[in-house]
């Protein structure tokens, strides 16, 4: 089965959920008095859920023929081994520390790390400017965004500021 | 009209305002030379900067800035290296790229500012005559009407942006509505499908959704083939000759008048936008061009730029109409746009002209100011411009990455968010490579609460859904919607069938 088919049954499944909660358990601690007014808070859940289903399933089936894909600068699934899929996934794998991180190490020193591990991940190996072109910018950003625009933005580690 | 333009005169030309267009001009176009980011990125980083500033003529006059940069900028980086960093400069490359590599890209990038500029004047002028009309034809536009012309909206960017595959661009429209449902609406004071998690009590934040939905997405293209992205060698060859010749001028002069006019039309209407005109644009100067003209398109003609620039620079203005008279983005960028709005307290739609002229009249009077900066700024500027696309990919792609991060950081301060922009930017990915369009899901999104809200208003006036067939104009456009819907697998079907047909026969 092709991975759209595939997303088509993922995206089938998820509103089955969501519909079983719109038509069966969201409206039962609706107030008496709201249950006499003509809209309720899964009327348009309910609306909703009845296209999701009917479009997935048009999917699912293979109701409506696709075009050929034709489109060469697109990335072509039955190659995927050609593609640099270990860096993209090491790369989100960054992104994700760099969401653990931002609070307990303060935004400097996990933007100067996220730059640098994100530049020798895709192959850079000239240290020294990439721990410069990091730190530049991670500072740059830093002072950009809290002292000129005012949005605050934990500079240092939490154990330098006592929490 | 003219006391209006007063007004905006009025609000614009404060050194203030002036230096917000020259910086968001000036940021636009480096950014949007930046293969992976797009206007729509760009305004989505931007708007956090665009909330702080408060005022909101102030503030969409710097996102209107960033957005005619981004455009051009787009267009720079496809004519020098053929990386478009925008979908409707795709159609500039064809002929632009040729250009250049024929040692002419100094011509092709004058003849691309000039075509934008005046395609963005004319839209300007376009957008200041037809707008007040096409607004007090939508004062006449009721709940249950707005509610229908929504649907209309939604139907038409899925029948354009699906290109023969509407229902998964109708699904997607689905999927993005349905997200908009979680979280505590303004209706009910009720959460609705949090799944108990608190962190979606307000449900999802459109930044975070407009940045995994497309800045994530191309940035793991960008690292899964590197050959999509041509930058790093530094040498976009001599850039040099910016003078276009007076056969040249005269033969591109009415593509441009009339590629404008076409272009601004094409933008008002809800789904087609920048890209569609661009590429409308040059498959009807190449149609209508004469035959020896026409072997000469894709091979580097001067028409060949100057008819996808001014038709995209023009719907750009043209989309901006459905957005402020009706409330209506067009297109994804304008949808964006529409969030700022809200998150600045101005209402877009009918009112908005009458309750505050001058945000109506500021954004018309920044545009003429955006396309004359970007002109004066770009022309010398062209030489040095091309020198960020010089930036190692090595470093461009985790510098694209944590600005993804910073967007949706910056505004909410919440680290959850950054896994949630990191899970659905996954999702996304994984949609872009079974080819599902990713647009509709974010203009579903944005529009949900918008279209429940009226529908339950039309549903609690009418008590019940009596307002399809007792309101004819609600009526007519729900029709409409299902004509769009329906008409390109129509057409589609009946090409096959023809096809086949031939095939048996033969």
């Amino acid at each position: 089965m092709a991975i759209d088919r595939w997303i088509a049954f993922v995206i089938l499944s998820l509103c089955i959920v969501y519909g079983y909660s719109a038509y069966f358990t969201m409206d039962d601690l609706l107030p008496p008095i709201m249950q006499r007014r003509p809209i309720w808070p899964s009327t348009f859940p309910k609306v909703l859920v009845a296209g999701g289903i009917l479009f997935s399933l048009i999917i699912l089936l293979g109701l409506e023929k696709g075009p050929e894909k034709k489109d060469a600068a697109d990335i072509n699934l039955s190659r995927i081994g050609d593609y640099n899929y270990g860096q993209a996934v090491l790369l989100l794998g960054l992104m994700v520390a760099y969401a653990l991180l931002l609070r307990p190490l303060g935004f400097i020193a996990s933007t100067f790390l996220f730059l640098t591990v994100g530049s020798f991940i895709l192959g850079e190996r000239r240290y020294i400017t990439m721990a410069i072109v990091s730190a530049i910018a991670a500072g740059f950003v830093w002072y950009l965004v809290d002292s000129v625009l005012g949005i605050f933005l934990r500079p240092l580690p939490m154990f330098m500021t006592g929490g | 009209m003219l006391e209006g333009l007063l007004v905006g005169l009025q609000t614009a030309f404060t050194f203030t305002n002036i230096m917000m267009v020259i910086g968001g001009c000036l940021i636009g176009t480096f950014i949007g030379m930046l293969p992976g980011l797009g206007p729509m990125s760009i305004i989505a980083i931007m708007i956090p900067v665009a909330i702080t500033i408060g005022d909101p003529s102030t503030a969409l006059i710097l996102l209107a800035g960033v957005y005619y940069g981004a455009v051009f900028g787009g267009s720079t980086s496809s004519i020098l290296i053929n990386a478009p960093g925008v979908a409707s400069t795709v159609a500039t490359s064809f002929d632009g790229y040729p250009m250049a590599r024929s040692g002419k890209a100094g011509k092709a990038l004058t003849i691309a500012a000039i075509s934008s500029f005046a395609g963005g004047t004319i839209g300007a002028i376009l957008l200041a005559v037809f707008a007040p009309a096409l607004a007090s034809v939508a004062l006449l536009f009721h709940s249950s009407e707005y509610f229908a012309l929504m649907v209309v909206g939604l139907s038409a960017i899925a029948a354009f942006a699906g290109t023969g595959q509407v229902s998964k661009a109708l699904l997607m429209t689905f999927v993005g509505l349905m997200m908009a449902t979680v979280g505590e609406g303004v209706l009910f004071n009720m959460p609705r499908f949090t799944m108990g998690i608190m962190d979606l009590q307000s449900g999802f934040g459109f930044i975070t959704l407009a940045m995994a939905m497309f800045a994530l997405p191309e940035a793991i293209y960008l690292v899964l083939d590197p050959k999509r992205s041509k930058t790093g060698d530094g040498d976009s060859g001599e850039i040099k000759d910016l003078r276009i010749t007076r056969e040249e001028a005269r033969s591109i002069a009415p593509v441009i008048g009339r590629q404008s006019i076409q272009g601004f039309f094409i933008g008002v209407l809800p789904g087609a936008g920048a890209t569609i005109a661009s590429f409308l644009g040059y498959a009807v100067e190449r149609n209508i061009a004469p035959k020896e003209e026409q072997a000469q398109f894709g091979k580097g003609a001067p028409k060949g730029i100057a008819a996808p620039e001014s038709a995209n620079n023009a719907a750009c203005t043209g989309s901006f109409v459905p957005l402020l008279t009706l409330g209506i983005p067009g297109a994804g960028t304008t949808a964006i746009l529409l969030g700022a709005l809200i998150a600045l307290n101005v209402s877009p739609g009918p009112r908005l002209m009458i309750d505050e002229p001058q945000i109506f009249r500021a954004v018309i009077i920044s545009m003429y100011l955006g396309n004359l900066v970007l002109l004066i700024l770009n022309l010398p500027l062209i030489p040095y411009i091309a020198k960020v696309l010089a930036v190692p990919r090595n470093y461009l792609i985790p510098f694209i990455l944590f600005f993804t991060l910073m967007g949706a950081y910056i505004g909410q301060n919440n680290a959850t968010e950054l896994l949630i922009l990191v899970g659905f930017g996954v999702c996304a990915t994984m949609l872009r490579f079974a080819d599902y369009p990713l647009a509709p899901l974010l203009i579903g999104f944005i529009l949900g609460p918008l279209l429940e809200y009226n529908f339950s208003r039309a549903m609690q006036r009418y008590d019940g859904v009596g307002f399809i067939w007792e309101r004819p104009m609600t009526l007519a456009l729900l029709i409409l919607a299902l004509i769009l819907v329906i008409l390109p697998s129509y057409r589609q079907r009946r090409a096959r069938a023809r096809a086949e047909g031939v095939a048996d026969g033969d």
